[in-house]
């Protein structure tokens, strides 16, 4: 018999019961809910007369609505000036404290994006059913847990029974093996992967990225990777556990102490797939091709290396296809056979579960040190993941580069990702961001989003148009 | 949530890949707290030419008469026919919620993204795979004759044309159930209470640091 899979391992462990239609209940180790998608689900419990099945599953913040300034954020909830958010910020904070959940509200610093807080407070761990009525909740499969988005009837299904009904998927497994080039990071492979699959690439199927450029990536880089499998079509992306999940787990608020962290660890370090294992797709990619990358249209498959020119429709010949890259060329304002290189910005936007954590501020950072943000640049501003993240930028005076560079620092939240607060793009406006999502109006109405790294992003800024970010480093050499 | 069993009517092609989460109901709206209310914004940056917001008096907007759904012929429109990869994006159930309180019944296309499909069940919206050839054929019988109309049957999981052709689709036996009578998912999950009660003690011996750690 062939060997397990990390996700056989992980759905074995947690299924609760097979039904006999071929669907399972599936316990539910952690849950994180933030404004958007939790107050339906709030509402629907209390008119059934239900209790949450385990308080101690849960943890909340709010991160899509708040907003970033200081100015905003100072004066709390009541201060926030867009009421409908405000009320949905002040919804959460309400059914958190009827409910005793355990919440990290707008001015803690410990608030912050869901995908960032989680795996910082040691309350994403290895083996974890984790979910969140977020679809970028496959980030935590980083830490070799079970992770996905889900809808607002399941939050309630979660919060009333601890459990989630849902059927086997199958395995893909993406490898990249090699060497990734100096200013090639994360988010490049991912992109890359993205571009190789397609958006629906993944779909059915529980993503595990492996190969020995996967495994040579920090834990910050695994989670930009994983978060990105659902852009691959995939609600689950994980990464096997590793020496280096186990040091970046120990030691935080919520992660096992004492003999627990003993017994923990001996588990975890059985949360590799089994080397005989069977996937029932396999993907191999070399990292040494990989280029910095830049998506081009309004789909994130949509993306090419950065010395690329935009596709030409003429040269399509499936015409679904020929038809999506002459939407997405009227919708971008780009010319076919344009080069990347050329395209003007507007905007920078340095943030986003993808993007927001301490390494990809530094990276940023480092490119931003001593160059100056270009003056066809409107704005340019860095948004934290969390508060924690913010404060140890500070103690690195990254704030200080980038606002010495004339970016805007920020405070934590999902910001210009999707602008649900008043971080936006203006009609027209190409932004380059961070972030991972470029459909039509994701960034603010008419807003033209190009998706990459955090270097690539910085470079953007200080030069007023995509550069391949080597070219700045050897400069700096 | 309610029942669907077999429903005839009125279809409307979207004949684009990729419509993803963000286009079906735009992230302004998300700012709701209650579950009604979105399909008014359905698809609102193309359905309307300006930026809209919540609460807005949609009957003074500029309406794109270019984009499909504002056309006169496909006005009361229940059966969505769609391309691939239909509903990608975010997890966000305002979408199925928006399609539905629209007034559409049922979605078709070659695929569609996983959160969405599983969001649609949930809320009584049947969204039906049939291979792209098929998709195809009924993208143009649709667009070349006005009025056309299409019945789905979830019980014999037949999509069945008026000339009598008809296609078969794919339904997982447990959401055809619930669908078919309406069921609640979280009282179905809680008759096996039990069941669960005792996995979970099981699981706690083995995993005590799982248990405990957060409290508010
Ligand atoms: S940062 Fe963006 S993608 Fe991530 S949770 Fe927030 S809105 Fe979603």
């Amino acid at each position: 018999m062939a060997g397990k899979t990390l996700y056989d391992k992980l759905w074995e462990m947690h299924e609760v019961k097979r039904r006999d239609d071929g669907s399972s209940l599936i316990y539910i180790d952690r849950h994180i809910l933030h404004e958007v998608t939790s107050p339906q689900a709030f509402e629907g419990l209390r008119l059934a007369g239900r209790q949450p099945w385990r308080i101690d599953a849960n943890i909340a913040t709010p991160d899509h609505n708040v907003p970033t300034t200081k100015a905003e954020r100072a004066g709390g909830i009541n201060a926030i000036k867009d009421e409908v958010s405000r009320i949905q910020v002040q919804t959460l904070d309400d059914n958190c404290i009827d409910f005793g959940i355990l919440q990290f509200p707008m001015n803690d610093i410990r608030q912050g994006i869901v995908h960032v807080i989680g795996p910082e407070q040691g309350a994403t761990l290895p083996g974890m059913t984790i979910v969140c009525g977020d679809s970028h909740t496959s980030t935590h499969g980083a830490f070799g847990a079970l992770a996905h988005g889900i809808g607002t009837s399941e939050v309630e299904h979660v919060l009333a029974t601890q459990c989630l009904v849902a059927k086997k998927m199958k395995n893909m497994q993406v490898r990249v093996e090699g060497k990734l080039g100096a200013g090639v990071t994360a988010k490049d492979i991912v992109l890359a992967i993205i571009g190789k699959i397609g958006t629906a690439g993944g779909n059915g199927h529980a993503l595990e990225f492996a190969g020995s450029a996967i495994r040579d990536l920090s834990m910050e880089g695994r989670m930009t990777i994983c978060n990105m499998s659902i852009e691959a079509g995939a609600r689950v992306g994980m990464v096997a556990v590793d020496e280096k999940t186990i040091e970046y787990v120990k030691g935080r608020p919520y992660a096992p102490k004492g003999a627990d962290w003993d017994t923990a660890v001996a588990l975890w370090e059985t949360l590799v797939s089994d080397e005989d294992a069977h996937f029932d797709t396999v993907i191999e990619m070399r990292a040494e091709d990989i280029k910095p990358q830049v998506s081009w249209g309004t789909s994130p498959e949509m993306v090419l290396p950065v010395d690329a020119n935009v596709p030409d429709p003429a040269k399509e010949s499936d015409p679904v296809k020929k038809d999506s890259i002459e939407r997405a060329l009227k919708y971008m304002g780009l010319e076919a056979n344009q080069a990347i290189t050329d395209i003007k910005l507007d905007r920078v936007f340095i943030g986003s579960c993808t993007n927001s954590r301490i390494e990809d501020l530094r990276a940023a950072a480092e490119v931003a040190k001593g160059r100056k943000v270009a003056d066809n640049i409107i704005q340019a501003m860095v948004v934290p993941g969390s508060g924690l993240v913010k404060k140890q930028a500070e103690e690195e005076g990254l704030d200080k580069i980038f606002i010495e560079a004339g970016f805007e620092w920020r405070e934590p939240g999902c910001s210009m990702c999707l602008a649900m607060n008043p971080d936006k793009l203006g009609s027209g406006e190409h932004c380059a961001s961070t972030s991972n999502r470029n459909f039509e109006g994701r960034q603010g109405n008419g807003g033209r989003t190009h998706l990459v790294s955090p270097a690539m992003a910085a470079a953007a800024a200080v030069t007023g148009h995509f550069v391949d970010v080597r070219e700045l480093m050897q400069g700096a050499n | 949530m309610k029942a669907f069993t077999q429903h005839q009517g009125l279809v409307a092609p979207l004949d684009r890949a990729n419509v993803d989460t963000d286009q079906i109901i735009p992230k302004q709206f998300l700012k709701s707290i209650k579950r009604t209310g979105f399909g008014e914004n359905l698809f609102d940056e193309w359905r309307y030419l300006d930026e809209g917001q919540p609460g807005q008096d949609n009957s003074k907007r500029p309406v794109n008469t270019e984009f499909v759904l504002n056309q006169p012929r496909y006005q009361g429109a229940s059966i969505l026919l769609a391309q691939e990869n239909f509903g990608c994006g975010s997890s966000r159930e305002h979408a199925p919620w928006a399609l539905d309180e629209y007034g559409f019944r049922a979605i078709i296309a070659p695929s569609f993204a996983d959160i969405f499909y599983n969001n649609s069940f949930k809320n009584g919206l049947l969204p039906i795979i049939l291979p792209q050839a098929a998709v195809d054929e009924l993208m143009k019988l649709t667009v070349d004759n006005e009025g056309y109309q299409l019945t789905v049957d979830l019980a014999q999981q037949k999509v069945i044309r008026a000339d009598g052709v008809s296609y078969d689709f794919e339904v997982d036996a447990f959401r055809k159930h619930c669908l078919l009578n309406g069921l609640d998912d979280i009282g179905l999950t809680l008759q096996d209470e039990d069941v669960i009660r005792s996995f979970e003690a099981g699981y706690k011996q083995k995993y005590p640091w799982l248990f405990g750690a957060l409290t508010g």
